[in-house]
């Protein structure tokens, strides 16, 4: 597993026949879902079928288990059964200061770090801290559904209403070099209005975006793909750059425009990511 | 550990299998409906034996609808059926 998260997907916990193709779907990363689409009187049932579910399948995808909040019965018992298996995070909804500190208490001794969900308007307004309040937080997914109840507006397709939230959390998160994940676009059967508002999120600094159908995933990771462009570019800047240093240049330039260090580390992580991908060939 | 009531759990859908549990005064007994009985019949009654076992739950009549479950599928619905069985609430 690499730490590649174009695309997330969430699998409802209680749900045999999704759950065992998980990792087909070709997401980077899939979120096993405890809370928003099981039924109350489930809970017990979808949290003992992830459980056996990962006592006998392996999987290739990274692993995520979406619990239930903090102020819900069915939240202690869920990180019980979690703490004892091979996950990599769990994803903390509704995350508060409070709720992840508490959380990171019952992860003692185990190696699942923790990935807050931030979809209140408190949860924005405090978003550095609630990321800085344990060593075992990765990074953060915007929940743009819920943050649009408790904001008391309408969520539409253009998403105006999530401007100031979607910019707040990506700059908290990389001050805090963490990752960021964008709300899932809900209408999975509007794949234009899909390729516009992952456009948008990559634009603006997000490292993936959720999905709640496998049938979005393609999309998303097409999108957060570096492209053919941006490698040929970030080549050619290494390239000068190896060059530069050979001849002693301290500065130089790539096309008459002069090439400083943010250029050099954005080149980097496009390389990187790139071969991680195995997009590397035929690019030159 | 002793069934206190009638329990169950699981679905119709498929790759799910759907589990009766019922307080049973002789041994355990499986009564089993699969899409794929013949072929993994026997396995699943197998798979549903050992998590009785495990769970040392004795004279159960165990009626199961099944649609293709795997054992992971077979074991969950099996321990939920129980934990709902032993309980008061």
């Amino acid at each position: 597993m690499t730490n590649i998260r174009r695309s997330m997907l969430f699998i409802p916990g209680n749900n045999p026949g999704m759950l065992q193709s998980a990792d087909v779907f070709d997401s980077d990363s899939v979120i096993f879902d405890l809370e928003d689409s099981v039924a109350i009187d489930e809970k017990a049932s979808a949290r003992i079928l992830v459980k056996e579910l990962f006592s006998s399948i392996e999987m290739s995808c990274e692993r995520i288990v979406r619990i239930n909040p903090y102020d819900t019965p069915f939240y202690a018992s869920d990180i019980e059964a979690m703490r004892q298996l091979d996950i990599d995070m769990i994803l903390l909804p509704k995350a508060s200061v409070e709720s992840i500190k508490d959380l990171d208490q019952k992860l003692i001794k185990t190696n699942i770090n923790i990935m807050v969900l931030i979809e209140t308007a408190l949860g924005v307004e405090q978003v550095f801290e609630i990321l800085n309040a344990s060593k075992r937080c990765k990074g953060l997914m915007l929940g743009g559904e819920d943050l649009c109840v408790d904001l008391n507006c309408i969520r539409t397709k253009k998403g105006d209403e999530l401007l100031y939230a979607r910019y707040r959390v990506v700059n908290a998160s990389k001050a805090l070099s963490k990752f960021a994940i964008d709300t899932p676009y809900t209408d999975t059967f509007d794949e234009e209005g899909l390729k516009n508002d992952t456009l948008f999120s990559k634009s603006i600094g997000f490292d993936g975006k959720a999905s709640i159908n496998p049938r979005q995933v393609h999309c998303i990771n097409e999108i957060f793909n570096p492209t053919l462009d941006e490698i040929n570019h970030a080549k050619r800047v290494l390239e000068a750059k190896e060059m530069a240093l050979k001849e002693g240049k301290g500065v130089f330039s790539l096309d008459g425009k002069m090439v400083d260090l943010p250029i050099i580390k954005r080149a980097e992580k496009v390389i990187e990511l790139a071969l991680k991908l195995g997009l590397m060939k035929g690019t030159s | 550990m002793k069934l206190l009531k009638p329990s169950k759990a699981g679905t119709y859908e498929s790759n799910d299998i759907y589990i009766m549990l019922f307080p049973n005064d002789d041994e355990i007994r499986i009564e089993l409906e699969s899409i794929v009985l013949e072929t993994y019949g026997k396995q699943i009654k197998k798979v549903m034996m050992d998590t009785l076992n495990d769970h040392n739950i004795e004279n159960v009549l165990v009626k199961a609808i099944d649609k293709g479950a795997l054992d992971y599928t077979i074991r969950a619905r099996v321990i939920t059926a129980i934990n709902r069985g032993v309980s008061n609430d």
